[in-house]
């Protein structure tokens, strides 16, 4: 007996052991399997919302929490936990969220992924919170609509306008920025005439991220004042003015101006050859600016307005990318979670938002403080005051397919491999599938 | 005593003999709290295993025998619809051939890169220093993760990078190529990456398999007048046949399911030529948002690896 009951105690203790770990992971699995996005917060005590975005890892650090810190002191009951990732982690994140209904409380959003988020009634419409909270929504530059109801608010936009090496354009002899697709052909060529690793211009059309065919080919569809949809929202790819762009962006690849390895560069390899000094002229985002001239101080560069068509005249549309924001339909504190679209939308913390990201607010009445900033956020800004934003792909259902299958149609008449009729008429019937 | 002896040694053959089973000892004991202990020791994993692999392969299953599944709010049974769909679709025939082909040719790159490095790394006629400084080398290409290894290759194989640089500097090419950009280059660009990425491996293990070989048999053969060649086919094949079949079946389902190195480098293009079945599956899902074709294209990848598992598992168990 002296010896046996211990022996009997440890064995207990093992089995006790060994069921409580299996307890503990069946109580986890349940924690992890359970829906909604909320945080914990008994009706009693403060909400905590989850906010997933990838803004904080590219602010300032400390910027986006001290931002938060303040929401949460103007409202006490409110807590935030923010779940920040880069970009391409978020989406994932959300993309999987959005399908399991999982979605956290409060979520980052890119235009391209609101139709699709919509129709899976993954994020909340807005409209409807706005209007319970009696919310003015004049204030706002603009919102992304679904049938009439607002599922994602542009917090802060960022423009891609066009950027040049004034440096090599100098070298190369051309005296001004070009402003219309005659003077850029004839710079790009010119710049590439100087040899050695120099190109004009720099096209990624990387099938993986394929946003180079908003950014870098409809950009010159959208500076001449041009659209690539009906006016009922259905696509026109076979239109004449989305024939003109498609060969101008043709003319300039045969006419060897285009840097090499277009069809697998990726946007970051264009901002890397242009801060090399690779590239004469790229259409990037101001959100780039810092970051260039981190890498390569002595590059002498400015920004201008995308050259349009030689004899347009009117208002030219400048590519954007925002940081919108959207509200989990399965959220259950979307009131609270409206009280912080509306912090983030009001004045002063959009400006500063703003400030801080190098971009231009989505209040309409906030001023972002370009004291600090470099001197060309403030042409920029300009630049945008002078024409509208534009970016058809915003809103549209599979976005990114839809680049995807415009890319690799273009990739085939790039090459030479179809006429640019035919990549246009393949294109307009996939997209047509998707519409 | 004796009779008690006895008693114990006659009585299950009498009992047999007379028809009755013998009574196991085991059923006779009453259900005590210790007889679930086993059950306790291996629940964590069971329910692991559960959780984390059974239950999401079955949804994936059942999602491929669903129309729209998940952007739909009810779905319904759509049959094979999503199988006949992805089958006959030219992107997903293009990527099953591209990936046919890069994971045929890495694995056979890997099994003689590797076997070749292993049999330098255990020669005689090198010292040891030298075969520590090559093993040094060797393995370096297993030391970075994929995004590293992507990223670096990317640069060296710019069109103005640095092997571009030296094949047209000793004459070898007239002007830079697109390596990965060039839809002629693509394939064998990436398919080289893998094999850089992944021969160490194979290396080591081969490495392990050629220490192992008695030197005896070697001795023996070389009594018998057997060459180097002779030697290396009816001695050191054999004797490596396990591990090499073994390397070679693992090999085959790793590479299947590569997707980082090709989505960091080509991301499938240019013009679909390094499309794989995993880019294809990913594009589905996450760009599409194709949920029922992506776990139709899942499933399909699920078993071809399955077949190649099998034979794995055989290979093993005939070992």
């Amino acid at each position: 007996m002296t010896v046996g009951r211990p022996r009997f105690q440890g064995r207990l203790k093992r089995l006790l052991g060994v069921v409580t770990t299996a307890a503990m992971l069946g109580a986890a699995t349940a924690g992890c399997g359970s829906g909604g996005g909320s945080g914990g917060g008994s009706q009693q005590g403060p909400v905590t919302l989850e906010f997933a975005q990838w803004w904080g890892p590219e602010l300032p650090e400390g910027s986006f929490d001290k931002l938060m810190s303040d929401f949460e002191s103007q409202n006490p009951n409110i807590k935030v936990k923010l779940l920040s990732a880069p970009y391409a982690s978020t989406k994932q994140q959300l993309v999987s969220g959005a399908a399991s209904k999982t979605l956290p409380d409060v979520v980052g959003l890119d235009g391209a992924w609101v139709n699709d988020f919509a129709k899976q009634g993954a994020i909340a419409d807005l409209s409807a919170l706005m209007a319970d909270a009696k919310y003015d929504s004049s204030q706002l530059a603009s919102q992304i609509q679904l049938d009439g109801k607002t599922y994602m608010i542009p917090v802060v936009n960022f423009v891609y306008p066009l950027f040049a090496n004034k440096d090599l354009l100098s070298k190369a002899g051309v005296k001004t920025i070009p402003s219309n697709r005659s003077e850029f052909l004839d710079a790009a060529k010119k710049v590439s005439a100087l040899g050695g690793n120099v190109k004009g211009w720099a096209l990624p059309l990387d099938a993986a991220v394929p946003n180079g065919i908003q950014n870098d080919v409809m950009s010159w569809l959208w500076a001449s004042g041009g659209s690539m949809l009906t006016k009922d929202g259905k696509p026109n790819l076979t239109s004449p003015e989305v024939k003109s762009t498609v060969e101008y962006v043709k003319s300039l690849n045969d006419a060897g101006v285009v840097a090499p390895g277009a069809l697998t560069m990726k946007e970051q390899d264009k901002v890397e050859k242009f801060t090399n000094g690779q590239v004469g002229m790229v259409i990037d985002s101001l959100a780039h600016i810092t970051l260039i001239k981190k890498n390569n101080p002595n590059l002498q560069f400015t920004v201008a307005a995308i050259p349009a068509e030689d004899s347009y005249t009117g208002k030219r549309g400048l590519p954007y990318a925002s940081w919108g924001i959207g509200i989990a339909e399965s959220s259950k504190h979307k009131a609270e979670a409206f009280k912080l679209v509306q912090f983030l939308m009001s004045q002063q913390p959009n400006a500063q938002l703003s400030t801080l990201a190098n971009g231009f607010p989505g209040n309409k009445t906030a001023e972002p403080d370009f004291s600090k900033s470099d001197a060309l956020f403030k042409t920029a800004f300009d630049i945008y005051q002078k024409g509208y934003p534009a970016n058809e792909f915003v809103g549209l259902p599979k976005s990114e397919d839809l680049m995807r299958s415009f890319d690799e149609q273009l990739q085939l008449a790039l090459t030479g491999r179809q006429s640019v009729d035919d990549a246009l008429n393949k294109t307009q019937q996939s997209w047509a599938s998707v519409f | 005593m004796e009779p008690a002896h006895i008693e114990r040694t006659v009585v299950p053959e009498a009992a047999a003999l007379q028809g009755k089973t013998p009574t196991a000892p085991g059923r006779t004991r009453p259900f005590t709290l210790r007889s679930l202990v086993p059950y306790g020791y291996i629940s964590p994993t069971a329910l692991l295993i559960l959780v984390l692999m059974v239950i999401p392969i079955a949804m994936v299953v059942s999602y491929s025998f669903k129309d729209n599944v998940i952007v739909e709010q009810n779905p319904v049974f759509a049959g094979l619809a999503n199988y006949t769909k992805v089958l006959t679709d030219s992107n997903f025939l293009v990527a099953l051939k591209n990936t046919f082909i890069f994971i045929t040719l890495s694995t056979l790159v890997h099994l003689v890169l590797g076997l070749a490095f292993a049999m330098m790394l255990n020669t005689a006629l090198l010292s040891g220093i030298t075969k520590a400084l090559f093993r040094i080398i060797y393995i370096l290409p297993w030391l970075f993760t994929i995004a590293v290894i992507a990223v670096i290759w990317r640069l060296m194989l710019d069109p103005f990078g640095v092997v571009n640089y030296i094949l047209t500097t000793v004459g070898a090419l007239e002007q830079g190529v697109n390596w990965l950009a060039d839809p002629n280059t693509a394939l064998w660009a990436v398919t080289f990456i893998n094999v850089w990425s992944g021969y160490p491996f194979f290396m080591i293990s081969l490495l392990a398999g050629l220490q192992g070989i008695s030197a005896d048999l070697y001795e023996a053969a070389a009594v018998d007048g057997a060459n180097g060649i002779q030697r290396f086919l009816n001695v050191t094949i054999p004797q490596l046949k396990p591990v090499l079949i073994s390397m070679a079946v693992l090999d085959l389902i790793w590479t299947s399911q590569q997707f980082a190195l090709i989505w960091m480098t080509t991301g499938g293009g240019p013009l679909n030529v390094t499309e794989v079945l995993s880019t294809y599956t990913y594009k589905q899902a996450f760009s599409s948002y194709e949920f029922a074709t992506a776990s139709a294209s899942a499933v399909i990848i699920l078993l071809i690896t399955m077949i190649l598992a099998f034979f794995y598992v055989r290979q093993q168990r005939e070992t």
